[in-house]
């Protein structure tokens, strides 16, 4: 099937031909990939960059004497101003590669959380988080004696902010939350809710999954202390994700994981600190694919991140309009696409997500069903579930009308 | 794609999805709740969210009564519907074979005769979809440890 494009802003056929994987068939047809919100495709300039590493300069990082090393430790450092400048970070020394947000997260709860957060102190997060960013806070909680409070998610899926600042007191320690939301796409304004957490003296954290993939993002601007997200969302290898950090609160804080690498003097006795961003990598670290993650932003950067949220904004609400003039398709979520990352939940009649979804693998088209890991917000909504369409730079406003032939096609076989 | 291929797949999914599979889904059996459960275990996949609650009143080594509860596919919500036919009034033995039966088959198992099952032969098609086997067998491993408790107490 040859993909026509109406598309102004990307040239959605080049980058299409970038994907060797949307030339595969599923079930003899051709592929409809729209679980980007799950894990994003890879273009062969990414695979590329893997294949040329270990073809060519595969090598440990920081402590070679030979050629080799020093490349890949180019390369690997490469990769990570590439990431710092990306995210508008003041230098790359506040950039900490992980294996991914949840990582990310997890050394900010252990790290930062362990020595910060203690008995009868509280944190502040919203009813849509991931559980990536759950339940390292309500271990952290239980461990130590800390309350959770949760910001509330209204009918229209955005948080409910006229009692922000009740949810403020004294005690509280972290404000953490989703940038946008998997499940509803609901774009938060994090700057706003950061401003007034800052201005309380509370450590803030942004789940930044769904949003660096998606649209122009200054870390700066946002103004979180922590700022998480996963290289495998955003064109790049599994494998990689990256936590952005205030420098003075890296500083202050003890290592996560701990062995070589991290360290600066090694005695019997004890040892001393790497500098930054080191003291937080331990071990061999994804040399490979945090090189081809630098490929991928160089990607991104190509086609601008502007241009990217306007493609995605664009199909999104082309899929919101087919979708609701189906009458029993409820759609989660801001109505207005200027307001929601490419994410499209939704119910159809009473068919289960996962009756859809299987019934739309078998036409090529994949996309999520279930509780995308939020099951607590899906309890919000009264669901145990929703089917999900997410969008990326290689989608086509054709590939949502197939889409919606499989819908038809569900329906026509449960009827 | 040739039209063998076509029908291959027309024929899969119409196995997936038997009629007797939909009418279970659209008409369930034993749905609701027990006045005076011997026990009552509710089970989860965390997978997908599917939830299935078995509650089951004994009546010495019988089953005397059986109901379910929950949400989720017609896959998992059919097999729960078909299993309290199943086993409504057999002995808490025979229940206990069905089980190991059913989810034998499930596994593939190439011991168990499916049309040997009755009616359950029709979820032998979820086979061709592994990742709804588990939406399939959920109300059985339910049933297994309803039937634990209750002959525990
Ligand atoms: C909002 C959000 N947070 C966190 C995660 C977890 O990402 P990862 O699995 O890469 O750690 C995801 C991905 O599913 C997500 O969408």
């Amino acid at each position: 099937m040859r993909q026509e494009t109406r598309d102004r802003v990307l040239d959605v056929n080049a980058i299409r031909a970038d994907f060797p994987i949307l030339q595969r068939e599923v079930y003899g047809k051709p592929l409809v990939y729209l679980d980007n919100a799950a894990t994003s495709q890879t273009p062969r300039q990414v695979i590329d960059a893997l294949v040329r590493y270990y073809e060519s300069y595969n090598a440990n990082i920081h402590r070679a004497v030979h050629a080799l090393g020093e490349e890949a430790t180019a390369a690997y450092e490469e990769a990570r101003e590439k990431v710092a400048r990306f995210i508008g970070a003041p230098s790359a020394e506040s950039v900490i590669f992980t294996r991914n947000t949840t990582e990310a997260i997890n050394l900010v709860a252990y790290a930062w959380g362990r020595a910060n957060v203690g008995e009868g102190d509280e944190i502040i997060l919203t009813q849509m988080e991931h559980h990536s960013n759950l339940i390292p806070w309500q271990l952290l909680a239980e461990e130590k004696g800390a309350a959770i409070r949760y910001i509330e998610v209204t009918p229209e899926g955005t948080l409910e902010l006229g009692n922000l600042s009740a949810l403020f007191s004294p005690r509280t320690k972290l404000l953490a939350m989703p940038h946008v939301s998997n499940s509803l796409g609901t774009i938060n304004p994090v700057e706003e809710i950061i401003a007034e957490a800052s201005r309380r003296g509370v450590t803030t954290l942004i789940d930044g999954a769904q949003a660096i993939p998606h649209m122009p993002v200054d870390v700066q601007a946002v103004g979180a202390d922590f700022y998480a997200f996963s290289a495998h969302k955003m064109l790049g290898p599994t494998g990689v994700g990256v936590l952005y950090a205030r420098r003075e609160l890296l500083e202050e804080m003890a290592p996560f994981l701990s062995g070589g690498e991290m360290i600066r003097k090694v005695t019997f006795e004890g040892a001393t600190w790497n500098d930054l961003p080191w003291k937080f990598e331990a071990g061999t670290p994804n040399i490979a694919d945090a090189i081809a993650f630098g490929s991928a932003i160089d990607y991104l950067d190509a086609l601008g991140m502007e241009n990217v949220r306007r493609h995605e904004v664009e199909v999104t609400a082309y899929a919101l309009e087919r979708l609701r003039a189906i009458d029993d398709v409820t759609l989660y979520g801001p109505d207005d696409p200027e307001g929601r990352g490419g994410v499209v939940s939704f119910n159809f009649g009473d068919l289960h997500p996962h009756d859809v979804g299987t019934i739309l693998d078998r036409q090529g088209v994949a996309i999520r069903a279930g509780h995308h890991c939020t099951q607590p917000l899906m309890r919000c909504l009264g669901v145990t579930g929703t089917a999900r369409a997410s969008f990326y730079v290689y989608n086509t406003q054709e590939e949502v009308d197939v889409l919606m032939d499989g819908l038809k096609a569900a329906r026509d076989f449960f009827r | 794609m040739s039209n063998d291929e076509y029908r291959r797949q027309e024929s899969e999914l119409d196995d997936l999805y038997r009629e007797i599979i939909i009418d279970h889904y659209r008409h369930p059996r034993h749905k609701g709740h027990l006045s005076a459960p011997s026990a009552c275990h509710e089970g989860v996949n965390p997978l997908c969210g599917d939830e299935v609650t078995v509650e089951v009143a004994l009546d010495g080594e019988a089953l005397g009564e059986i109901a379910y509860s929950g949400s989720g596919c017609s896959i998992s919500q059919s097999s729960a519907s078909m299993m309290t036919e199943a086993v409504a009034g057999k002995s808490v033995a025979e229940a206990r074979r069905l089980i190991a039966d059913f989810t034998a088959m499930m596994r593939g198992d190439e011991g168990i005769d499916p049309d040997a099952l009755g009616d359950l032969e029709a979820l032998s098609g979820v086979r061709k979809f592994p990742v709804r086997i588990k939406c399939a067998t959920l109300a059985w491993h339910t049933l297994a440890e309803a039937l634990a408790e209750a002959s525990a107490d």
